[in-house]
């Protein structure tokens, strides 16, 4: 669709006040969200994952997460053809600027971005002793900052390792499944500035999400099914050997 | 009678307890958020709280909404399903307020070798190179344009 | 990554849980330990152990106001924690910790200390002067009815308080070793033995605490150690250090023979970076050492000097091991990877606000609280009998 220059004159303030509406995080001028319409989870696709690291760097710019500490990270593994149980694990700085290169060698590679599980069953939300993280009507667990004590029990609790204490808030802070920008209609960060699509929102209860009917149609695990957390990560094509 | 005046005390005892309790209701009352329980063992308003951080990302539907000509030739290339801001980082402000935010191109040398540089541990059937031995220091966009960066003549990719 | 081997998930790397939450139910232990001992003699009237009780009390009292304070100084926002009376979250352990806390403080040592003085206080109240006698007439909640009658009543209650405090007691330190055994996540925690071998442990700690005390004390009054006390004491710590070992053998043992997923990565992880805490500290030096002593004392008659320097150090080790086991459970279940893949190392500071030094300073605090209680509330003031308080 092209727009012509005397449109573009017309479009322009237009968007820009809208646009003014949507960056202040109002949500009375984002379309109708109703959170009883939604239930939330992302798709992780393994075999496109080519550990670029933009969904780290997209997280931290969007989420202003300090350095060091992740709201989601990439995990290269290596599994040698001799133990194919005990994998080799690297993720320098989060896999943030990408992984160093490797040789042709023997075994397999393969990356895998972790985040948040968001949990139906979440053991974190189990165990804040105060209701400050909980999970929403729509599926997304999130930290009430304004209500947390710090204890650090949620951290201990969640079986991922996706959970931190904020180092200048003292509050538990973690992955939101950029709740401000999917209540919105626009998808996370990290699915944005993925340049291959290994990863995806997806809306469990949305019938036309395509990647609803992905996970429909496709072999997809969880991560620690033992945990049974009710995990709405998932993975497809995730090795056996993954922690 | 005379029990009770023997256990005095202890009615004293439990009746401190039964202040103290009054008390801890009335401040309760007054302390907890008002949202407190609407949904679920939280306070409800924080959902709204979480939803209101600012956005540092537009959505490329924000891009194309002007940028229709890279739009166009980004669709028909391989970078088709690349996002705009995957390569020129968050340019929310800069949708806001196109005419004051400029963004600066990235650096092909550095941008494209990011996820272009071959390596053992990328799927195999990702397109990769050892930059060296492929340009050996030319810029990539020289021969290749970053929104269609096929150097298939029909896909109208070469400069 | 600087102390890091293998790999740990990025947000694992630095520890959350530091010294203080390895202080904290080692008070807490203190504190159900030294109570269970008291009520040896109010509930099962062992009447050796009868010089230590009103000590056994204050001592409990004094680490149960010292508890709360590592915790307050761990948390990220302290000035919230009554959150946790507000809006306690019923899912959460931690959360019924707050109320389990209360209802331990004053439902029944404050309770039952008050009852068991009420007397003394009374008399105080009646002879002191100036502030003193404001503290004293404060106590007496308005009332100065010593008369047989009250008193008989008091004992009645006192009994009742007592046998209510020993569950009371179980619950406040069970809890804690609950809120570390229901985290599925942490297969070093995870178990349902862990709160039965805090409640041991505690009792272990808390006995050890107060034989030790008891004879510091007696020894800085120049008065004479009763022997038959300490003799009984140190059976009943014999006693519950042997269940309190068999437990934690069952669970090493129960680990090694069922060598789940998490086997391999705590196995290096206890014979590496948790050699010296774990078998060396708390097995061998602290558990093994004081029970071999006590042992002895049990099967060989040994002179009095002898047998209250042999009380003294397996009480000081037994102390020292449940101090490692604390330590164990903490530090340890977070210096591995959830992953199974990699350690981590604690670097503990020494002057921040959960350092080395905040650590030590708590550990001494509660004897200055306890300096404070026994100067208030002498525990060998005048004749303290009581089946026989209604002949006073």
């Amino acid at each position: 669709m092209t727009i012509s220059r005397r449109q573009m004159l017309i479009l322009l303030p237009a968007a820009a006040v809208a646009w003014k509406a949507v960056l202040a995080g109002t949500p009375e001028d984002a379309p109708n969200y109703r959170t009883s319409e939604h239930w939330w989870g992302m798709l992780i696709d393994i075999p496109k994952c080519i550990g670029c690291g933009n969904c780290v760097r997209a997280c931290q710019t969007e989420n202003d997460v300090p350095d060091g500490l992740f709201r989601t990270w990439v995990e290269r593994y290596h599994v040698t053809d001799e133990d194919m149980i005990s994998p080799e694990v690297i993720s320098p700085d989060g896999g943030k600027e990408g992984f160093p290169m490797v040789k042709e060698d023997a075994g397999k590679y393969f990356f895998v971005p972790k985040l948040c599980n968001h949990c139906a069953d979440s053991p974190c939300t189990q165990v804040c002793p105060v209701g400050a993280t909980f999970i929403s009507p729509d599926g997304v667990v999130l930290v009430d900052q304004s209500y947390c004590l710090g204890c650090a029990y949620c951290v201990q609790a969640c079986p991922y390792g996706c959970r931190y204490l904020h180092p200048q808030k003292h509050v538990a802070d973690k992955c939101t499944l950029c709740y401000h920008r999917i209540t919105k209609g626009l998808t996370t960060a990290c699915c944005e500035s993925c340049p291959t699509g290994a990863r995806q929102l997806v809306d469990l209860k949305n019938p036309n999400d395509p990647i609803h009917e992905f996970l429909k149609t496709h072999n997809v695990q969880v991560l620690k099914p033992q945990m049974a957390t009710g995990s709405k990560a998932f993975y497809n094509g995730l090795d056996g050997s993954v922690r | 009678m005379s029990v009770f005046k023997d256990a005095g005390h202890l009615f004293r005892f439990a009746g401190l307890f039964v202040l103290v309790f009054l008390i801890f209701l009335g401040v309760r009352g007054f302390v907890v958020p008002k949202t407190f329980g609407q949904y679920g063992h939280y306070r409800a308003a924080a959902i709204g709280d979480v939803a209101a951080h600012p956005m540092k990302y537009a959505g490329h539907d924000a891009c194309e909404a002007c940028h229709t000509d890279q739009a166009d030739a980004k669709k028909a290339g391989k970078h088709a399903h690349v996002n705009c801001e995957a390569c020129h980082g968050a340019l929310a402000n800069h949708a806001a307020d196109p005419a004051s935010v400029v963004p600066v191109k990235p650096d092909t040398s550095v941008l494209c070798a990011r996820c272009h540089t071959a390596t053992a541990a990328k799927p195999k059937s990702f397109p990769q190179v050892n930059p060296e031995e492929h340009s050996s220091g030319v810029p990539c966009q020289t021969c290749h344009n970053p929104h269609s960066p096929g150097l298939d003549a029909a896909a109208g990719g070469a400069k | 990554m600087n102390g890091v081997e293998g790999f740990m998930y990025p947000n694992e790397i630095g520890l959350q849980w530091s010294i203080l939450i390895v202080l904290y139910p080692f008070i807490t232990g203190l504190v159900a330990g030294a109570f269970i001992l008291a009520s040896l003699e109010r509930v099962f009237r062992v009447e050796a152990v009868k010089p230590t009780y009103r000590l056994a009390l204050l001592t409990a009292l004094a680490f149960l106001l010292d508890a709360p304070l590592p915790l307050q100084l761990h948390l990220g926002h302290p000035e919230r924690s009554p959150e946790m009376y507000f809006t306690p979250h019923s899912t959460s352990a931690m959360a019924m910790f707050g109320y389990v806390y209360l209802w331990y403080l004053m439902a029944v040592l404050v309770f039952e200390i008050w009852l068991d003085y009420r007397r003394d206080i009374v008399l105080m109240y009646q002879k002191s002067h100036g502030p003193l006698r404001l503290v004293y007439g404060l106590m007496t909640l308005g009332s100065t009815n010593i008369s047989e009658r009250a008193l008989a009543i008091d004992d009645k209650v006192g009994w009742i308080v007592t046998l209510v405090g020993i569950p009371s007691a179980f619950m406040l330190h069970g809890y804690v070793g609950f809120i570390f055994g229901s985290i599925k996540a942490n297969p070093w925690w995870s178990s349902p033995l862990m709160p039965v071998v805090f409640i041991f442990s505690a009792m272990v700690s808390g006995i050890a605490a107060v034989l030790l005390l008891y004879m510091a004390v007696t020894k800085l009054r120049k008065q004479v150690i009763d022997v038959r006390c300490v003799d009984a004491i140190a059976k009943y710590l014999f006693y519950i250090f042997i269940i309190d070992f068999s437990l934690e053998m069952l669970d090493l043992v129960h680990r090694i023979y069922e060598a789940d997923e998490s086997f391999r990565s705590l196995n290096f992880m206890v014979h590496t970076q948790l050699y010296i805490p774990h078998i060396v500290i708390q097995i061998l030096l602290g558990t093994l050492t004081p029970l071999f002593l006590l042992f002895l004392t049990q099967i060989i008659h040994f002179p009095d000097v002898v047998r209250k320097r042999l009380y003294t150090i397996s009480g000081t080790l037994a102390l020292v091991g449940v101090f490692a086991m604390r330590w164990n459970v903490v530090i340890g279940g977070q210096l591995f990877s959830k992953s199974f893949l990699g350690y981590t190392t604690y670097k503990m500071e020494l002057i921040t606000r959960e350092g080395l030094l905040v650590a030590i300073a708590l550990t001494l605090l509660p004897f200055l609280f306890l300096w404070v209680l026994v100067k208030l509330l002498p525990p060998w003031s005048g004749t303290h009998d009581h089946a026989a308080a209604a002949a006073d």
